[in-house]
This record gives structure tokens, C-alpha cells and sequence, in this order.
């Protein structure tokens, strides 16, 4: 210890619980410290020991996932995951939140989102090539929610359009339990050389520590540890905690970066996100097993007497910290001049193992790197199984006529179409989108060839509330299912675990329980998680969200050529479902939008069939058998279908089986299903039997209206208006 | 045919009018970075769109001050092509060599989306591969593409045939529903008095890839590639 260090003012317990640590952790980093922290250094603890940088509620928990496969270059820890696309590209992506800042100041909070999850792909080397969102928002009924979606559109669209990545898909639905604490995840996917990787941990004890890209400011101090508490009445008075974001600084940076990239000069790279300048620094230094030193009045500021607390503390967006080659300093101080963005050497990489900061000449914090991070606490906490709900038999099931039905559900605010949001993102920028937003998965062509990726989000937060397994396993394999539809191979998935307060055991439980139905569902459909974001403490005045862990996957496609959209294409062409239709009424958009219960279990997640059912209609689409995909999910197969027709605006006629209740048959939600059509049945229907693949023809493409055999009908440009009015009505009110 | 594009910081359009123009002319276009002070010889300069300066300020205004545009405008004034889309037409219309500004749309908010246009003239380089009068599908992605002129200078535009593009409908019609962003006169581009530069809110450059979906933007380049051979 430094006896300069000594002279700050130890910090005190009150300090620490105001910083969102519990007396037993401040005792911990007063143990580490060998005496009492002083101001500065107990805010890096703090922040480090977040729940949002060391997972200490999560991390026993995620430890269960599966991250490693033949495909998989980076697992989870680093900046993003990586993964080998082939022909020596790799794919880098993550998805993460920004749900307190963005509920808080929508606009900010949700640009900066976007600029975030930007960083953390281009600082491993990749450039960004597609963005895409996951919102959840209140009831649309609540006072605050059409602002909240204003501000959130707005910003994401600000940010994206500027950097010039074209935002190509995503989900949006609403939920009571979100008035208070909407969730904005946003996802992110860059394409690199698989040898041209770069990563973060510290090397080579004297070489430079750089700082670049945006001045530091008061913006976001102690954001992280915002986003590990609870909110209440008073959040309000959180705003300065939410960071304001610059896009065309973030562009310049992407460039700047890239270019630098080309070079050999860098060692180590890592964005300042999350705890700014302190997570960055002591993640670099704690990787490479080294420490660090910094003068912290090299730091380039944009407000005057910042004081060390702050310039560690700081979310100021658009920076990123580097460890170049020190004979490399000038070309890459060149560079930067060039994009004009801020350079400055800031420290240097020591081998004492410690953090030391100084502020002119003086030491204002010395701490040992590594306990900061590798004990760093971890809580199992305790939880409770959700109950489990029954099962509701369809017969019980008030039955409504199918096409009035599916007039109220297409219309309803989750299946409504959100062209309003999408159109004011840029999904076309970069010249590379084959499928746009509004299909099962937005396809983007990668430059110089036929090879495409298939990216989507998917999660049913209703399913995971009523079932938190079911539901977990349902998210990876509707996201799974729905890259297959436009005919990819699904690679990976980013997750976003977004709960409530996992101090409360049934929320604990939620998370626990969620987990190991993505688990069993990754292992099943081989598909490891190479990323991911848990935000916890998604409660406003004790009352949690449904719990959402949003699933971001990425698919591979050899010829983008080959991949298919869900638009009806020809007139005549026969329409065939694949996988069973049992009818599950329990926890769908049918018993919730049509009478008002949210109630039942979810619908069985069969992980055999799943795969079974998906990999046979990749194949019949890779074989070129199949003329339009699409995957049934929310809403059941009549809703499905509308969507098909609505697509090109081509109708069809149907039929129902006589041995089902019509509004099980339509509307159920049974899990791995396909709609496909083909220009002939017969050679489809034989390799689905062949491949023990339960499929049926319900009826043909054709006309301008969706027909039921005797009963009624309604015009393709009936159900586009009702689909399309929904959410541009509500934003004008 | 050799084209230049110049890059602003904050441009980020840049590689698909390259890759357009490139399929259309079979030889890579140059990037010029805006600081670099000598422009190469070209047949056709291109301003690409994107953010140039984050459109701070004022969309444009500080990329039209940028030095490099003084040698643009004194090769447009000797009739060498320029093409501005997007913020390129808000850069070459800050920088005076078009009439008029950009203004917000009128929806106030930012529209990506496909769009049809009706060709006005065929009398120009850009534009001769296609008829007079023919529509064409291709996206727009901007929140600042309200075409504003004063009504003397509209009248002109309009009286020399210089009206390149205008927002229709699917069968061609000058309809208020097909002019989102609100332009005067549902101009989408227009030509200056030589005819040699043209500023356009659309992007034919992302409808010439039928992956892509759609082609109607190939006969722009096609002009091009057969006008400057």
C-alpha cells in the first residue's frame, strides 16, 4: 500500500451500501485490501462486484449451458462469441440489454444500447454487418408505453442508420408486468477472418495502454450499478446515471479500428461499457494474469475537475481501451488522427499484478488485480420451482368461428405487424439484406459470394412464466426452428437473460429452471451459446416481468440464393404442414386475446421431434422441394397462414381434419411445426414419411382470400388492414 | 468508365453504389477520402449517402464546406457527372450545386422502405436507359428527404425538363399517399442546368441484385456504363 493511497479518506460502510454493496462484500474488499478501501477504490469494487459485471446471482447457474461445439471459435467471456462460418470467416455476435436506461430516457437509453453491443463485436475485430432488437414493452394501455415506444424506435433507428449497419430484424410484444421496466436487447453480428480474431487480455509488461475514441465526461456514473437494483417511484431522478450516445463518433471508431486491425499493432483490445474505464482496465489486466498502471490525468475529459472517482466510473460511450506494440504507437496515433477521434497513452502494463492509479503525481488507488476478479462473490441463491399449471383440454375451450377469430388475433397489439418500427431502421444499408424484417429470420448475403447468415430473436415470455423450463427450451427452439425455416443451419445462439430480483427464491427459481430448459434444449439441437447478457432486478416497486431470456441465433446458408421467404408464391401450389397438431390451447394468443385467460400449461417442447421435424424441412428446402417456409408459433397454424398470404398476397383454400375441434386445429400452439408449400405433394409427403416426419396437406395457394372448406372466407387486403392498422393507429393517438 | 467516390466521415453508402456501379461498368470505382487534396481523373463523381459529419448541425452543411467540394464543383462546372445520393444530394445542395434543401420528412420520422418513381425525363446520362413516364421500385432510407424549393424555382426545374424522378404510385400516379416524405412537387431528383448533376433521395444502387429485391435500379447504371464508355 501505497502511504500516499493511505492519505484519501477511507470509505465507509454507509458509502458502500449506497453503492449497492452488502456489508458482508464491503468486508470482503476490506479483507482483499489488507485496510479500508479509500472513495475511489471502493466504487471499482463496487462496480466490479455489480451484479451486471461479475454475475455473482447468475454465474452458477449459466456455468450448466453448453458453449463448446465443432463450430465454436470463443465461448462465452470475452467481448462476443465467435464462431467458424467457413472458409476462414468467422461470425462474431452477442445480443446484450439496455433495459433500466432505456425506460428511464428511451432515446438515449436505447441508442446507447445499440452503440454497446456495437463495441463489444468491431473490439474483437469484426465488422458489424447486421443489427438486430428485442423489445418488450407495458400494456399499450398504460399512460407511459406509447412514449416508451417512440423514444426506444427512435433511438435504436438514430444510432443504427447513422453507423450505417442496416438493424434487419427483431421481436416486439407487450406485457402488463413490463409497464414499469421495459426491455430493450439489442443484438449485434460482424463478420472477421477466423485468424484475425482480437482479444483482451493484457500482454508484454511495459507496453502502452491507450485510450481512444471520445472524450470522458459525468455521463452513466455507476450505470452498472443501476442496472443491478430494483427501480422505484422515484427512478425519475436516476437520468443522469443514462449515458448519451454519439453514432458518428462510434462510426468513426468502427473505422478507425478496422483499419488499425489491418496492422500488427495491437495487443489487447476492450471497449468501455458497462463500469467504464475500471471494467475494461481490470478485465485486461486480470485476463493477462498483470497489472496496470494509469495516469488518470491523461485521460481525456470533456467536463473540468473530474475527480478519479469519476473518471473510473464514467459510461461515457464511444471509447475503447488498447495495449498496442510500442514500436506501432505512431502508426496507430496516425490512424486516429485521421478519423479524428481522441489518442492518448494513458499507463502502462505492469507485472506487479495491481491497479495502481495515479491522478497528477499522486496515487489514488492501489489495489491487487485479481482477487478484484476472481473473488469476486458468488451467490447461490436459494429458489423454488414455479408451479406447475394444468393442462387445459381443447374440448373445454369456449370455440369461436375460425375467421373471426383470426380477424381479432392478427390484429391484436403482439401479432400485429410492426412495419411501423422497422421502417424507420435502416435494414437495407451495406447492400447485403436478402430477407428483410417481417419473416422468420432476416437473411443477409456476406460480400464476395453466395454465403448468407439467417439471424432472429425469439423468446415467449408467456410460456416461460407459466412453465420457466418449458419456456427456456421453447425459446431456443423457436429460435432454432425459425432460422431453419428460411433454410439455414443454426450455429449459435447469444442469450439475454432478463428476470426480476433473483434475491426472491421464485424468481430465482424462474432464472434456475429457464436455464436448464435452454440447456437441454441446446444440447438437443446443437446449438452452444457462445455469448450472452443477464440483467436481473427487472422489478418496479416489487412487481417482476415475465421472465424473458431472449434467444439471438445465427444460421448459415450456402446459397443465399437457395434460402426461402413465407410469402405464398404460385396459385395452385399445395400447402403442407409439418410436424403435429394436437391442438394446445394452454397459454395461447387464442385463450388470451380471445377470452381473456392467461392460464394452462405451455405447450409440450418435444426436442426429438424438433429436430427431426426441422432438420427434414432444411433438407426438402436445400433440395429445392419447397417454395415458401414459415414457422408456426404464436398465434397457431390459421394465424401462421394469414402471415403467408399477407406476405405476397396471394390466399388459399384450407381444409380442418373432421376429427379436431376447428379452433384446437387452428389455433393450437404446438411446437414444432412448418407450414411449406410445394408445387407437388406426393414426392414431399413420401420423404416426410420416410423420415418419420408427421406431415398433412391442408389446403392449396390461390385467389385473393383465405377460404375455409364450408365455412367462411376473408380477402388477403382485409387481413393486411387489420394486421398493418394496429400499431401505426395507437402511435398516432 | 472510371468512377471516384468521395468519402466523408460519416458516409456509409459507399459500398453499395460501388458494388452497383461496378456490376454495371465492370471496372472498380475509386474511394477518395474527402481530405485528400487531389481528386483523380474521373468520368463520374459520386457522393454517396450515409451521415457525413452525423448530419449534425444541418444534414450535409458541413460536408459541402469540406475543400475537396470546391474541386467537385469546378469539374461539375466542365461537365464532368456528379451523382449526390441521399445525404449526397443534401451535401451538393448545401454546397449550391443544386437549387433547393433538403427538409425533415413530414412524418418527422425516418423511412426505409421501397418506393416507386416515375422517370420524368430520359435526357440524361442517368436516366436514358429508361423511358419517359416509367415506373420504377426502389428503396429510400432517410429522415431528411422533404425536397423544398421556392415555387419560381420549381417552375423552372420543371419548365427545362429537369425533374429527373418523382414519388408515384404502383401504376404511375402523382399521389399524395406515395409522397411520404412530403417533397414539393413529389420531386425525388433532380439535374442541374447541364444536365451532368443529379441529386436523388432514392437508392437505385440497392435495387440492381435480384437477391436483393428488386432490379428496376440496373437501367441507372446502366446509363451511366453506356453514357461515359
Amino acid at each position: 500500500m501505497s502511504p500516499d493511497t493511505g492519505a484519501e479518506a477511507a470509505a465507509t460502510l454507509d458509502q458502500a451500501r449506497q453503492f449497492g454493496l452488502s456489508e458482508e462484500e464491503f468486508t470482503r474488499a476490506c479483507r482483499i485490501m489488507g485496510r479500508t478501501p479509500n472513495f475511489t477504490e471502493l466504487g471499482i469494487f463496487s462496480v466490479m462486484w455489480s451484479e451486471h459485471c461479475s454475475y455473482k446471482s447468475s454465474k452458477v447457474w449459466l456455468k450448466q449451458l453448453p458453449t463448446t461445439g465443432a463450430r465454436v471459435i470463443c465461448g462465452p467471456g470475452e467481448n462476443a462469441g465467435v464462431i467458424d462460418i467457413g472458409d476462414g470467416d468467422a461470425a462474431i455476435f452477442k445480443m446484450e440489454s439496455h433495459n433500466h436506461p432505456s425506460f428511464i430516457e428511451p432515446y438515449q437509453g436505447a441508442a446507447t444500447g445499440v452503440g454497446g453491443i456495437l463495441r463489444d463485436v468491431f473490439t474483437m475485430g469484426a465488422r458489424p454487418i447486421a443489427n438486430l432488437n428485442a423489445l418488450r414493452f407495458g400494456s399499450p394501455d398504460h399512460p407511459k408505453t406509447r412514449h416508451l415506444i417512440d423514444g426506444v424506435v427512435r433511438g435504436i433507428g438514430g444510432y443504427g442508420n447513422c453507423v450505417g449497419v442496416p438493424t434487419v430484424g427483431g421481436e416486439c410484444n407487450f406485457h402488463a408486468s413490463y409497464n414499469g421496466n421495459i426491455l430493450v436487447n439489442a443484438m449485434t453480428v460482424g463478420l472477421a477472418r477466423a485468424d484475425r480474431i482480437f482479444y483482451s487480455a493484457a500482454a508484454g509488461p511495459g507496453n502502452p495502454v491507450i485510450y481512444v475514441g471520445a472524450k470522458t465526461g459525468r455521463d452513466g456514473i455507476h450505470g452498472a450499478t443501476m442496472a443491478s437494483a430494483e427501480f422505484s417511484e422515484d427512478n425519475e431522478s436516476k437520468r443522469p446515471t443514462v449515458q448519451v450516445g454519439d453514432p458518428f463518433t462510434e462510426k468513426l471508431l468502427i473505422e478507425a479500428c478496422l483499419e488499425l486491425m489491418e496492422s500488427d499493432a495491437i495487443v489487447a483490445i476492450q471497449d468501455m461499457g458497462a463500469a467504464g474505464l475500471t471494467s475494461s482496465s481490470v478485465e485486461m489486466a486480470g485476463k493477462g494474469g498483470l497489472g496496470i498502471e494509469l495516469a488518470l490525468d491523461q485521460v481525456p475529459m470533456r467536463e473540468e475537475k473530474m475527480s478519479p472517482y469519476e473518471i473510473m466510473l464514467s459510461e461515457s460511450q464511444e471509447r475503447m481501451l488498447m495495449i498496442l506494440k510500442p514500436e506501432r504507437q505512431e502508426l496507430a496515433r496516425k490512424i486516429f488522427d485521421k478519423w479524428e477521434l481522441d489518442f492518448a497513452v494513458i499507463g502502462r502494463v505492469t507485472d506487479s499484478g495491481r491497479l495502481v492509479l495515479t491522478m497528477n503525481g499522486r496515487t489514488v488507488a492501489d489495489m491487487p488485480v485479481g482477487p478484484l476478479v476472481t473473488e469476486a462473490p458468488l451467490y447461490e441463491r436459494p429458489w423454488t420451482p414455479a408451479p406447475a399449471l394444468p393442462e387445459i383440454a381443447a374440448k373445454s375451450v369456449e370455440a369461436r368461428e375460425p375467421i373471426a377469430a383470426l380477424k381479432a388475433l392478427i390484429a391484436c397489439p403482439d401479432l400485429a405487424s410492426k412495419r411501423w418500427i422497422w421502417e424507420q431502421y435502416d435494414h437495407l444499408v451495406m447492400g447485403h439484406t436478402v430477407q428483410r424484417p417481417g419473416g422468420d429470420a432476416a437473411v443477409v448475403r456476406l460480400p464476395g459470394g453466395k454465403k448468407a447468415l439467417a439471424l432472429a430473436t425469439d423468446c415467449t415470455p408467456r410460456y416461460c412464466a407459466a412453465d420457466p423450463k418449458r419456456g427456456g427450451a421453447q425459446a431456443v427452439a423457436e429460435n432454432w426452428r425459425n432460422l431453419t425455416a428460411v433454410g439455414a443451419l443454426p450455429l449459435a445462439i447469444t442469450d439475454n437473460m432478463n428476470f426480476g430480483n433473483p434475491e426472491r427464491p421464485e424468481i430465482m427459481g424462474q432464472f434456475a429452471q429457464s436455464i436448464d430448459g435452454m440447456r437441454e434444449a441446446c444440447i438437443a439441437l446443437d446449438y452452444p451459446v457462445v455469448s450472452g447478457n443477464v440483467s436481473l432486478y427487472n422489478e418496479t416497486n416489487g412487481s417482476g416481468i415475465l421472465p424473458t431470456p431472449a434467444i439471438g441465433g445465427v444460421g448459415l446458408i450456402d446459397d443465399a440464393a437457395k434460402s426461402v421467404s413465407l410469402g405464398f408464391k404460385r396459385d395452385g401450389e399445395i400447402i403442407v404442414v409439418v410436424g403435429q397438431t394436437k391442438g394446445w390451447l394452454g397459454q395461447s394468443l387464442y385463450l388470451r386475446e380471445l377470452l381473456g385467460r392467461e392460464d394452462g400449461a405451455p405447450p409440450p417442447v418435444d426436442l426429438k421431434a424438433e429436430r427431426r421435424n426441422g432438420d427434414f424441412v432444411r433438407a426438402q428446402i436445400r433440395a429445392g422441394a419447397v417454395s415458401a417456409c414459415h414457422d408456426v408459433s404464436d398465434g397457431g397454424l390459421l394465424v401462421a397462414l394469414a402471415e403467408m398470404a399477407m406476405a405476397s398476397g396471394i390466399g388459399a383454400t384450407l381444409s380442418a381434419p373432421q376429427d379436431q375441434p376447428p379452433h384446437a386445429f387452428w389455433f393450437g400452439e404446438d411446437q414444432a411445426r412448418y407450414v411449406l408449400t410445394c408445387r407437388s405433394a406426393d414426392a414431399l409427403l413420401q420423404a416426410a414419411q420416410k423420415a418419420d416426419v408427421p406431415a398433412r396437406v391442408v389446403g392449396k395457394a390461390g385467389g385473393a382470400a383465405l377460404t375455409l372448406a364450408g365455412g367462411n372466407a376473408i380477402s388477403v387486403a382485409e387481413l393486411k388492414r387489420l394486421n398493418e392498422a394496429w400499431l401505426p393507429a395507437y402511435m398516432a393517438q | 468508365m472510371q468512377a471516384a467516390i468521395i468519402l466523408f466521415p460519416g458516409s456509409n453508402r459507399e459500398q453499395d453504389v460501388h458494388d452497383a456501379l461496378h456490376r454495371a461498368t465492370g471496372k472498380a470505382p475509386l474511394k477518395v477520402w474527402h481530405r485528400d487534396t487531389n481528386l483523380p481523373k474521373a468520368d463520374l463523381i459520386v457522393i454517396p449517402g450515409g451521415f457525413s459529419y452525423g448530419d449534425y448541425l444541418r444534414c450535409g452543411a458541413m460536408a459541402a464546406h469540406s475543400p475537396i467540394m470546391r474541386e467537385v464543383k469546378a469539374r461539375a462546372d466542365a461537365g464532368t457527372p456528379v451523382l449526390g445520393i441521399c445525404n449526397g444530394f443534401q451535401i451538393i445542395t448545401e454546397a449550391g450545386l443544386l437549387p433547393g434543401v433538403l427538409l425533415t420528412n413530414r412524418t418527422l420520422r425516418f423511412h426505409c422502405k421501397d418506393v416507386h418513381l416515375r422517370v420524368e425525363t430520359s435526357q440524361s446520362v442517368y436516366t436514358r436507359r429508361y423511358n419517359a413516364g416509367q415506373v420504377i421500385r426502389v428503396p429510400v432510407a432517410h429522415h431528411d428527404g422533404n425536397y423544398f424549393a421556392d415555387k419560381d424555382t420549381l417552375d423552372r426545374l420543371e419548365g427545362e425538363s429537369r425533374v429527373a424522378f418523382r414519388y408515384c404510385s404502383e401504376a404511375g400516379e402523382l399521389v399524395d399517399q406515395a409522397n411520404d416524405n412530403g417533397s414539393a412537387r413529389a420531386i425525388a431528383g433532380i439535374l442541374n442546368e447541364g444536365r451532368n448533376v443529379l441529386g436523388l433521395m432514392p437508392h437505385p444502387e440497392d435495387a440492381t441484385d435480384p437477391l436483393l429485391g428488386g432490379t428496376d435500379g440496373q437501367g441507372f447504371f446502366a446509363s451511366l456504363a453506356e453514357a461515359l464508355a
